[in-house]
């Protein structure tokens, strides 16, 4: 390539870096760290980008069992998990997702497509006996639909003693799993599916739960544990219909 | 002794060609004829899948763990290649300089196979982040990282070895690829392994910090290995095949520059009306407007590159498949800036727009410069005078041509259609369409789209068996002189 004869001054400036390979590569780096460090660091910092709202809190050992496997079957590539402040998004899916809501999803699952609908809020829309038979084979109740089907989760143990692992690296990673709440993980996971006599100490270690056998049959199955995930979505904070209740917003 | 002075002492021996190394160059291009075929084949299943949903076998072959396996494979597996390969036959001849280290290339071709391999039998088996184009699992991710700075390092190795005075234009966009991914991989996919033993993991951010870090990656995993990366590709193979110097020095500089700033910027159009704070959302969409220059630019450089030549795209495929991707290229960057334009975005976002768009610079811009740069480099490498098939050349060009254009025509009525149905309101004020709908209605097109990735499969069928005929074919008798370097 010629060197632009017109512009010597121009050129020997460049010249500086395109001459110099390490320097070269140093610059590159300089100039794009600019937008991450202005874009992304100060989310960190501002107090206001997550606003304060009553009711948030982590979840259920038996609901984040179930993230993780709406994780493993990447359910996020046709649901999407973020509603928008629009008229029909609202009228459609319910209140306007906030930003506290996802406050405790390592990662967010806010997604980008929607190939099936928005599943920010479906909790408690349909029973758990429509979700049972809709994973199975989604066309039973939904004819048109071209969900895959799920019936292997029906059928799948959950791996119960993964629980403790699990919840501490989210304790690592900052979601605030109180020591009473890690040291009866495996309890409450059992009680909340049903699999236990008693679910009243783990109803009040997490507020608004739901514990009873989501998916009707003996035993714990990756099915109840996404179905418990599922039937809590968009639960957690009360609605004056599109917007949070004033009152809940400190 | 500075570099520049070394680079004058080592052009006492400018007439020697060294001896460089297209062994490896010849690995990369293969893997990325051989990988084309597997991202492919796997887009067109999974387009299957949403016309036939019996076509999903649960639990291993399901749409939600087949669709990375098509996205690594085309991205990271065909382009990631293509990039690679091309980067290390430009770096070498731009510097009149061989690779160094001896095993440091291949450890690169291996590590990155291995790579892409684990990745894709991780999401199978259902190991994935479900981070949208970073979806391996720590492990994997760890050692791509090793890979990725023995590449950094051999790149940059070269370019310290050189015997020309200055860095060739498309190094740089080589260099800012490699630079970019490198930060944008280890900072996206910091995550605390769930057991030191266990294939899965927990992101380290989350919810709306999580979602900005993720499309600050997401938009720039487009910004420098689709684009960065290609343009390097645009810079050394096309004014090679047209036997002309890029047009002007002065413009690949400004859009260079402006390219590597203001893409890291825009991440924030892919969360347009989310729970991200809206600042940030503004200051996205702003960068996002002004990405029309650097991309206008390069694509100008192209265009004015092969201009006077214009005659050659009627008797050189190759030629006309960099030319077209060069437009594939201004046609995708000057709709990028519209779609992340934040009210456009309210009706183009969560739809098969967003898929029409994408593929609008996969198929058109990334792989048809690939094509051409494969079918340039394959008698090349391997010495032989031309490609097998001249036909076969032509036969690939119309099919591309043919499945982009089904492609993306049906994924863009698709997604109008289901952003409008969306918001629409009867008369009574309430909503016209249940979710459904939308779902029946975009069927047509979801089997018109299979169509198209069907032709486009075809034609890189057909380039598979035209690289694999030339490669058998003998030798020309006397072999050919070594091309000098410029």
């Amino acid at each position: 390539m010629a060197t632009d004869e017109k512009s010597p001054r121009f050129a020997r400036l460049h010249g500086r870096f395109e001459r110099r390979a390490v320097r070269f590569a140093l610059a590159i780096l300089v100039v794009l760290s600019v937008g991450g460090i202005v874009e992304v660091a100060p989310l960190f910092a501002l107090e206001n980008t997550v606003e304060k709202v009553e009711g948030i809190r982590p979840y259920t050992p038996l609901e984040l069992a179930g993230r993780a496997v709406y994780i493993r079957e990447g359910c996020y590539v046709c649901h999407s998990q973020q509603i928008r402040p629009f008229r029909d998004e609202v009228e459609r899916y319910g209140p306007y997702s906030l930003a506290a809501e996802s406050m405790y999803d390592h990662p967010f699952q806010w997604g980008s497509k929607r190939t099936g609908p928005d599943l920010a809020r479906v909790g408690n829309k349909y029973s758990d006996d429509w979700h049972v038979r809709h994973l199975i084979n989604p066309r039973e109740v939904v004819p048109a639909s071209i969900m895959p089907s799920y019936a292997f989760l029906a059928t799948t143990p959950l791996r119960v003693e993964r629980i403790d692992r699990l919840m501490r690296a989210h304790l690592r990673v900052g979601v605030p799993y109180s020591e009473e709440q890690l040291a009866n993980a495996r309890a409450d996971l059992l009680a909340q599916a049903g699999a236990a006599d008693d679910a009243t100490e783990m109803l009040g270690r997490y507020p608004k739960s739901q514990a009873r056998n989501f998916d009707g049959q003996p035993g714990v199955t990756e099915m109840d544990a996404l179905v418990a995930y599922l039937q809590m979505l968009g639960t957690l904070v009360e609605f004056d219909w599109r917007r949070p209740r004033p009152d809940m917003i400190r | 002794m500075s570099e520049a002075v070394a680079v004058v002492a080592k052009r006492a021996a400018v007439d020697e060609v060294p001896d460089y190394d297209d062994h490896v160059v010849r690995l990369f291009i293969i893997a990325s004829v051989f990988w084309a075929l597997v991202g492919m084949t796997m887009g067109v299943l999974i387009a299957a899948q949403m016309v036939w949903p019996q076509l999903n076998v649960e639990p291993w072959f399901t749409f939600g763990r087949l669709r990375p396996v098509h996205t690594s494979g085309v991205v990271f597996a065909f382009g990631g290649n293509a990039v690679i390969g091309t980067s290390l036959y430009c770096v070498q001849r731009t510097c009149r300089a061989r690779l160094p280290g001896r095993f440091a290339a291949e450890f690169v071709f291996w590590g990155y196979q291995l790579f892409i391999v684990l990745a894709a039998l991780g999401y199978v088996m259902g190991v994935t982040q479900s981070r949208e184009y970073a979806e391996p699992e720590w492990l994997t991710d760890l050692w791509l990282a090793i890979v990725w700075l023995t590449y950094l390092g051999l790149f940059i190795g070269t370019l310290l070895k050189r015997r020309e005075a200055h860095i060739y234009v498309a190094n740089w966009y080589y260099l800012a690829f490699i630079v970019a991914v490198t930060v944008l991989h280890v900072v996206n996919n910091l995550a605390v392994p769930v057991a030191w033993n266990e294939a899965d993991s927990v992101s380290l951010f989350s919810g709306v910090q999580d979602a900005m870090t993720q499309w600050w990656y997401g938009h720039n995993a487009v910004g420098f290995f689709l684009t960065a990366g290609f343009l390097g590709i645009m810079y050394y193979y096309l004014p090679k095949q047209a036997d002309a110097p890029i047009w002007s020095y002065r413009l690949s500089i400004i859009s260079f520059w402006s390219l590597v700033f203001m893409y890291m910027w825009a991440g924030p159009h892919h969360l347009h009306y989310t729970s991200l704070p809206d600042w940030v959302q503004t200051l996205g969409m702003t960068f996002t407007i002004m990405l029309w220059m650097p991309s206008w630019a390069s694509a100008l450089n192209g265009f004015m590159t092969a201009s006077g030549r214009w005659d050659r795209l009627r008797t050189d495929p190759v030629l006309r498949f960099m030319i077209v991707a060069v437009v594939f290229y201004a046609v995708a960057t000057f709709e990028g800036p519209f779609m992340g334009v934040r009210t456009v975005n309210g009706l183009s976002h969560y739809t098969e727009w967003t898929i029409s768009h994408v593929h609008s610079g996969a198929l058109g811009w990334n792989g048809f410069i690939v094509f051409g740069a494969i079918y340039y480099l394959v008698p090349r490498i391997w010495g032989r005078e031309a490609m097998h098939s001249r036909a076969a050349l032509e036969w690939h060009f119309w099919l591309g041509l043919t499945g982009i254009m089904l492609y993306v025509t049906a994924m863009w009525g698709a997604g109008v259609m289901q952003g409008l149905m969306w918001r629409a309101y009867t008369s009574l004020g309430f909503l016209q369409y249940s979710f459904l709908d939308t779902v029946i209605a975009a069927k047509p097109y979801y089997a018109m789209r299979l169509l198209g990735g069907v032709l486009y499969l075809a034609g890189a069928g057909v380039m598979a068996w035209n690289v694999w005929r030339t490669i058998q074919e003998p030798r020309p008798a006397p072999a050919p002189a070594p091309v000098p370097a410029e």
